[in-house]
């Protein structure tokens, strides 16, 4: 089965089983491994992309519902929002040994999106679906607040 | 961990295991006399300065080359940070990439071989890295003397710039070619600490830009080859069960599926790609043989640990007669603490990378210790040391977990490929990727444990004897490492953090009993002190508030010896506020612990929910580490380190039904979140002390502070982690 959908706004079209995950049809049939494998069942928000926007696990989301889809990934993020989580991240150190942080990125960038200034409440909301085995959860919590401060000015 | 800090002359020397064979281990500045040959420099390519630690490139880039796995420890900014500052580069020219594997020239000098862990990378490359930043700056002034044909003592270099009075400058890259002809220093000048630019100041972390990108080939997960096959393997679910009977022909019938082969320790599905692999293993139907697995449940496990604790054990330190002494005190109090299996749970599961044409291979891991991986991969393919190249790749975690013994990710990867070449398959690359569920459920746990604590007190409740028994399995009985690491029989590593205690005991005698288990177990981040330094400080807390004394008070008294100890606990109770009772509703909870060299005290605020669990709001840490290389990176593991610590104490477990796991993912295994995370709040004491470790120092004292403080609540102890087994989260 083809499906067609765009992917960082290119339109792509994927040859792959229908019931086989986003995440692997972006990592092994499109190189594009910036979306990570972390637990395969939705549960630490590793693959994080957004569809139309919004952050989806991609290890959960079947290639076969996305006919007409518009996917962002890692790769492909350049709004201002993300613009300015990235260089919150990077004025920060977030990353330890940032494996997570492409799916907590892309989670924050969504955050900021729908939530210019959010409040911590908000974070731990919209990120708590999101795991870092290091902990640099305090580090996130700041670049967001940052990131949020960096979109106003 | 591994270990090996506390016993550096024995660690050095090389075992007498094949596998750990070497020639003598570096130590120093001893490798800077073994610069490369002037033809390898020239091979290196034009206007390039080659040397073991740095290499300095016409472009003007400075690369350090860390001998050590960075698995978000920091440890290649920290390399930089050394060579950088002894060298003048600015910061924007400087990176990092991993050093080949080579144990005479990368050994890690504590240990003898090449190896991350035991928060040592720092430690054991201080002097070495500096010395071969300040070698390159020497031989960059010496040729620019020549150059500009003015006295070497007139050049300066600063940020990256070389320069004379004359007006002469020049960038480190533009010298590097002519600086390659020159000698290397035996012993480089190095700076003497006012000097410094970057060390104890600051130097942003080498990769986070590619951290913040998805930047490709980052991770082994990421890695990518032409014609690349991905590996998934079906292990016993029983440790220690081997395959009796399988039958792979549904498995073959998924498009993608090239080949379904055994291997001494499972079923390999190799595929085109990972989502075959995933899919194929699926359909596998494999009978085990389980008759010499694990089969008993953890419950039944731990049973056997509490018992063995109420029995004479092997002695790790003996003062005198405990018993008599028990029995001479006014009182005794008696305590049993448990402590649960945990994974490690590091976010990149297993993996790794090989290639293999039958002569030579090359294998991409994130490699913990590369000697161990590289004569594995030699031993296991039959082919000499030299004809195995090990790549690291960045790790996305370890917490000790890719630092095993037994390197079973290499033999895995080198029996299949082997496996793949005997069943007439093209010399294709394969990476072996490790699924949630394998890694989980794979073991190398932190062992769980029994402890039995009984402190005699006198009429005035002052302690007069502490007699401590831990019943656990070895991390290093029956490993390469147990000739290295145990004396006498004796594995420090279990007892560590309450044998060497500095708290004021008349006397202390402590056992040691080992259970025998397929169960595999592993350092986890801090080894044996994740467990001692919960029960030595919510002990102490206990004693304390027997003795009427307020529990800075009491550990200060306690620590008269120990100034480095009380000076982090002071300063963590200054900064907390100690003397200022908490707000209403609030609880607090001190611990100080020492691992590694480093010395950590924690006073943590705590309030309960409505439904009565645990919230844990605020961590107030002391941290000395010696002199503090990058400030930044050490509050950042200290944050990282406890709440990899909380995590675990909260609500982490593994356990065996009738030998299988329960806990195979995030959901049954619940990770720390960014909702549990308190606010933390790291002060760094002022120290001309050699570096000592940060890795994981931070970690030990959180759950005996949380622990504290929920005492300080409910006026009683949890002694039987985690703390969700107590209704509290």
């Amino acid at each position: 089965m083809s499906v067609t959908l765009k992917i960082n706004g290119e339109t792509r079209t994927l040859d792959a089983d229908p019931e086989s995950p986003l995440l692997w049809a972006l990592r092994d049939e499109l190189g594009m491994t910036g979306t990570k494998f972390g637990c395969g069942i939705a549960a630490c928000g590793a693959c994080t992309v957004h569809w139309d926007g919004v952050a989806i696990r991609s290890c959960q989301t079947l290639v076969g519902d996305l006919d007409g889809a518009e996917i962002t990934t890692i790769e492909g993020i350049n709004t201002k929002a993300a613009e300015a989580v990235q260089t919150a991240w990077n004025e920060l150190d977030v990353p330890q040994c940032g494996y997570c942080q492409s799916g907590q990125i892309m989670a924050a960038t969504a955050l900021l999106a729908e939530t210019p200034k959010p409040t911590d409440e908000d974070i731990d909301a919209a990120m708590d679906g999101n795991v870092c085995r290091c902990a640099t959860y305090a580090r996130i919590r700041k670049a967001i607040h940052l990131a949020s401060d960096k979109m106003e000015g | 961990m591994l270990h090996l800090l506390q016993k550096p002359l024995e660690a050095a020397q090389p075992s007498r295991r094949s596998f750990l064979k070497i020639s003598a281990g570096t130590i120093g500045g001893l490798v800077l006399a073994m610069n490369l040959p002037r033809a390898a420099q020239a091979a290196a390519g034009d206007g390039e300065l080659v040397q073991p630690f740095v290499h300095i490139r016409p472009d003007n880039t400075v690369i350090v080359l860390s001998k050590h796995l960075d698995k978000g420890q920091g440890t290649a900014t920290g390399l930089a940070t050394l060579v950088a500052d002894e060298l003048d580069a600015s910061r924007e020219q400087v990176s990092a990439e991993f050093a080949p594997s080579n144990p005479q020239v990368y050994a890690n000098t504590l240990f003898g071989v090449q190896g991350t862990g035991g928060s040592t990378a720092m430690a054991n490359s201080f002097m070495q890295y500096r010395q071969a930043g300040a070698a390159a700056k020497a031989m960059i002034v010496a040729a620019a003397a020549k150059d500009w044909d003015v006295p070497a003592g007139e050049i300066s270099v600063s940020n990256g710039v070389v320069s004379h009075a004359s007006g002469k400058s020049a960038t480190l890259g533009e010298l590097a070619g002519l600086a390659a002809a020159e000698d290397v220093p035996a012993e480089p000048v190095l700076k003497t600490p006012d000097q410094w630019v970057y060390i104890g100041k600051s130097f942003p972390r080498v990769d986070v830009k590619n951290k913040t990108v998805g930047a490709p080939n980052t991770y082994t997960m990421d890695f990518q080859l032409d014609g690349l096959l991905i590996a998934t393997v079906a292990r016993a679910p029983r440790f220690g069960g081997k395959v009796k009977s399988f039958d792979a022909t549904e498995a073959k019938k998924i498009p993608g599926v090239v080949n379904v082969l055994q291997i001494p320790n499972g079923v390999a599905v190799v595929a085109k790609s990972t989502w075959p692999a995933i899919k194929g293993r699926e359909l596998l139907e494999i009978e085990w043989d389980d008759s010499a697995a694990e089969t008993r449940s953890s419950d039944v496990m731990m049973a056997e640990l509490k018992d063995m604790t109420t029995k004479p054990g092997l002695k790790v330190r003996e003062d005198g007669d405990i018993d008599a002494a028990l029995e001479a005190s006014a009182r005794v109090i008696e305590e049993d603490f448990d402590f649960p299996f945990l994974a490690h749970g590091a976010m990149e599961p297993l993996d790794v990378a090989i290639s293999f044409d039958g002569e030579n291979a090359e294998l991409w891991l994130g490699s913990q210790i590369q000697t161990i991986d590289h004569n594995v991969a030699a031993t296991v393919l039959g082919i000499p040391f030299e004809k195995v190249k090990i790549n690291t790749l960045w790790a996305g975690g370890s917490f000790g977990r890719r630092a095993q013994a037994d390197a079973h990710p290499v033999v895995e990867a080198t029996t299949l490929a082997k496996a793949m070449r005997a069943d007439g398959m093209d010399a294709a690359p394969v990476k072996i990727v490790w699924t949630r569920e394998d890694d989980m459920a794979g073991g190398y746990y932190r062992p769980m444990s029994a402890h039995k604590v009984k402190v005699g007190l006198d009429e005035n409740n002052n302690v007069t004897a502490f007699k401590y028994t831990i019943a656990a399995k070895s991390i290093i009985k029956g490993t390469p490492f147990e000739q290295m690491l145990m004396k006498d029989g004796v594995d420090h590593n279990m007892t560590e953090g309450a044998h060497d205690t500095t708290y004021a005991f008349p006397m202390m005698n402590m056992d040691q009993a080992f259970q025998e288990t397929q169960v595999p177990v592993l350092w986890w981040r801090s080894v044996g002190h994740t467990h001692t330094a919960y029960v030595m400080e919510t002990m102490i807390d206990r004693l304390a508030k027997e003795a009427g004394k307020d529990p800075v008070a009491y550990r200060l008294e306690m620590l008269k010896d120990d100034p480095r100890k009380v000076a982090v606990l002071k300063l963590a109770a200054e900064k907390a506020g100690w003397d200022t009772p908490p707000a209403d509703g609030r609880y607090r909870g001190v611990a100080v612990h020492k691992s590694f060299g480093s010395y950590v005290a924690e006073i943590v605020e705590i309030s309960f929910r409505d439904d009565d669990t645990v919230k844990v709001e605020k961590v107030i840490a002391a941290v000395d580490c010696g002199t503090p290389i990058n400030p930044d990176n050490i509050i950042a593991q200290v944050e990282g380190g406890i709440g990899y610590g909380l995590g675990a104490i909260l609500r982490n477990q593994v356990t065996l039904t009738d030998g299988v796991v329960e806990e195979t993912n995030f959901d049954t295994y619940e990770p720390i979140r960014m909702s549990d995370m308190p606010e933390i709040e790291v002060h760094i004491v002022a120290s001309n002390e050699a570096p000592t470790g940060i890795g994981e120092p931070g970690t030990p004292p959180i759950g005996p502070a949380v622990a504290n403080a929920i005492a300080a609540a409910k006026g009683n102890w949890v002694t039987s982690l985690p703390l969700a087994k107590n209704g509290l989260v």
